[in-house]
């Protein structure tokens, strides 16, 4: 443990920093009163371009992923690559879908997804299943942001559980004293440590590797000396569709989880979210860069700790750093887990307290309810988070993140396709994720791993020949259930209106999914038509 | 999609579009990166790195600038 004292001591320097930032928050753009979710759970709907780049880029690229990415292609190479693609794809994509997002959203008030699926389909049903969804994808979420910082603390010789739970309660404290205010200010430290670390990084460990050739053809070595036929510096012929799929899927799914639409409704108008659709992809670029750390520790012949993988750019920090930089990179990463925490626990919280507390238990709750509700479920969720990494296997809680990404997927018809049409029937959607949900389970159920000897849930790769096609190609997962969902959705639609069977109401109107900034809110239109 | 009963008693402009031809070039991002026959290879390479690697990262520069160039063209008019 001594000799990673100078570690220790800068990394525990900085958290302290930053959880002190944390409390300070609250008074962060002085809100009036923080007792209502506007202010506390989506920081008073009044975040600029640059807080907003920082908040969500501070959330949507986690210490998981700055952990487990380059983790991936230390171990299969160029599958693990797929983050760029995946992260290339994703702003493009939902460019336009999540500006009428946020329209409806300012509009309604709404603060979750399901809050515009009950609306937009007037089924309290389908959107409770919405709910419960993004809830049951987000909890193992919060929890892998404890594998980023046990990662750590495992390079630094330091073992227990007991600084994960202070971590944890002092990361639970500030959120239920500042809300959203909390993560976002906490992001600009967050980025600017990992943007220096990685900066320095890539300009000084290939130099000290003997360059970027060098690098590469130690990957190569290693590849071509095991006999798996899945890894290598490129992609082979049974995983090139494994490869596109999953980035597409993956990128279909990422603005589906509640937290990363917390940050987007969080802003303040239509032009922040298309200024950071363009500048958010400086993070992919950090990303790529990141995921080639697993290739850079191949060649510098890193071991990691205990046989773990996630402990790989870790180790190889320490070995290339001197040690006061080795621990602001540390930091670094376990700062990076607080931002995502804070928000997914915000957004689980909020999820709770729209589409089921005010929805099935207080439908007459004030508004400083609701804002006490959703803290005191923060603290809820934070501490389920704590105990499934005590309690449970770390590797559970890995299978269950695997699982979350093909279950929230099953929530695109209802809320992407309905911010379009609701040519669908509410209960041919309800049907459809029934569908998606139970394929998408028996898929990853099927998919075992020979390697490990895992038998399910060891991976997202669906073989085709499990089907009984003859090929080796393998396809994600949560594409094939979305694409199971969507057809049992449009089926059951054309049954329920051959059979007539009534749908519910739809409080929105066209002109709300292109409202802006200023522009009246249902609140005042109410007041207006009175008239 | 008439005007709505609203917009009229208001005296609002009729309904606004996100509509722009502009949004076609939102394609082109999403398309590269799912054909990986363009950058499967290790040749031509770019100061060490395989085509691979640096094709896919170059393929965040088409992104930013298709996402730049449509947001710079739709952003609202005037400002505010």
């Amino acid at each position: 443990m001594s000799e990673h004292l100078t570690e220790i001591i800068v990394f525990t320097v900085l958290f302290l920093l930053v959880s002190g930032m944390g409390f300070v928050a609250a008074r962060w753009r002085r809100p009036q009163d923080l007792a209502s979710l506007n202010e506390w759970g989506l920081g008073g709907r009044n975040f600029g371009a640059w807080i907003t780049w920082f908040l969500v880029g501070g959330d949507l690229y986690t210490a998981y992923t700055f952990v487990a990415v380059p983790a991936l292609v230390f171990g299969a190479g160029a599958m693990g690559f797929f983050a760029v693609p995946y992260t290339v794809i994703v702003y493009p994509m939902v460019f336009l879908v999540l500006i009428r997002l946020w329209s409806v959203s300012h509009v309604h008030g709404f603060v979750t997804p399901a809050d515009f699926v009950r609306a937009r389909f007037g089924s309290p049903t389908l959107a409770l299943l919405v709910a419960l969804t993004g809830i049951a994808a987000t909890m193992p979420y919060i929890a892998l942001q404890l594998v980023g910082i046990e990662a750590v603390l495992k390079a630094m010789g330091v073992s227990g559980h007991l600084p994960i739970v202070i971590a944890f309660a002092i990361l639970a404290a500030y959120t239920y004293r500042s809300g959203l205010r909390a993560p976002a200010l906490i992001a600009f430290v967050k980025d600017t440590l990992i943007y220096l670390v990685i900066l320095v990084a890539i300009i000084y460990i290939p130099a000290r590797l003997g360059g970027w050739g060098a690098i590469f053809g130690a990957a190569q070595e290693k590849f071509a000396a095991t006999p798996a036929k899945g890894d290598g510096l490129l992609l082979g012929a049974g995983n090139q569709w494994q490869y596109v799929t999953l980035a597409l899927g993956s990128a279909l799914a990422l603005f589906l989880y509640p937290h990363s639409l917390t940050g987007v409704l969080a802003s303040r108008n239509r032009d922040v979210i298309k200024r950071n659709m363009s500048a958010l992809p400086a993070y992919s670029l950090l990303l790529g860069l990141i995921a080639l750390l697993g290739y850079m520790a191949i060649a510098a012949g890193v071991r990691p700790v205990g046989g773990d993988s996630n402990t790989v750019v870790p180790r190889l920090f320490d070995m290339m750093f001197p040690d006061w930089f080795t621990g602001v990179a540390y930091a670094a990463v376990g700062i990076g887990a607080l931002v995502p925490a804070a928000i997914m626990s915000i957004a689980a919280a909020n999820l709770f307290t729209r589409n089921i507390y005010r929805e099935y238990l207080r439908p007459d709750a004030t508004d400083a309810q609701e804002a006490q509700v959703s803290k005191l479920v923060s603290l809820a969720v934070k501490v389920g988070a704590v105990l499934c990494i005590l309690l449970l296997d770390l590797q559970f809680a890995i299978d269950l993140q695997l699982i979350g990404g093909v279950v929230i997927l099953q929530t695109l018809p209802a809320v992407a396709l309905g911010l379009y049409t609701r040519w669908l029937h509410p209960r041919a959607l309800i049907a459809g994720w029934a569908a998606g949900m139970g394929a998408g389970l028996w898929m990853l159920y099927t998919i075992g791993n020979p390697a490990t000897g895992k038998a399910h849930f060891a991976g997202s790769a669906f073989p085709l020949s499990n089907l009984g096609l003859e090929t080796a190609t393998t396809v994600y997962a949560g594409l094939l259930a979305l694409a199971v969902n969507l057809a049992v959705a449009v089926a059951g639609t054309l049954i329920c209106r051959a059979a007539g069977v009534a749908k519910g109401a739809d409080t929105t109107r066209p002109d709300h999914y292109h409202a802006d900034e200023g522009d009246p809110r249902v609140k005042d239109l109410d007041l207006a038509g009175s008239t | 999609m008439s005007t709505s009963d609203h917009d009229r008693r208001s005296g609002r402009p009729p309904a606004r579009s996100d509509a722009s031809p502009w949004n076609w070039l939102l394609v082109i991002p999403v398309i590269l990166p799912l054909l990986p026959f363009l950058y499967n290879a290790e040749e031509p390479r770019l100061l060490g790195f395989p085509l691979f690697y640096w094709l896919q990262l170059a393929f965040i520069v088409a992104g930013v600038t298709a996402t730049t160039i449509v947001y710079r063209v739709t952003r609202k008019r005037n400002g505010r």
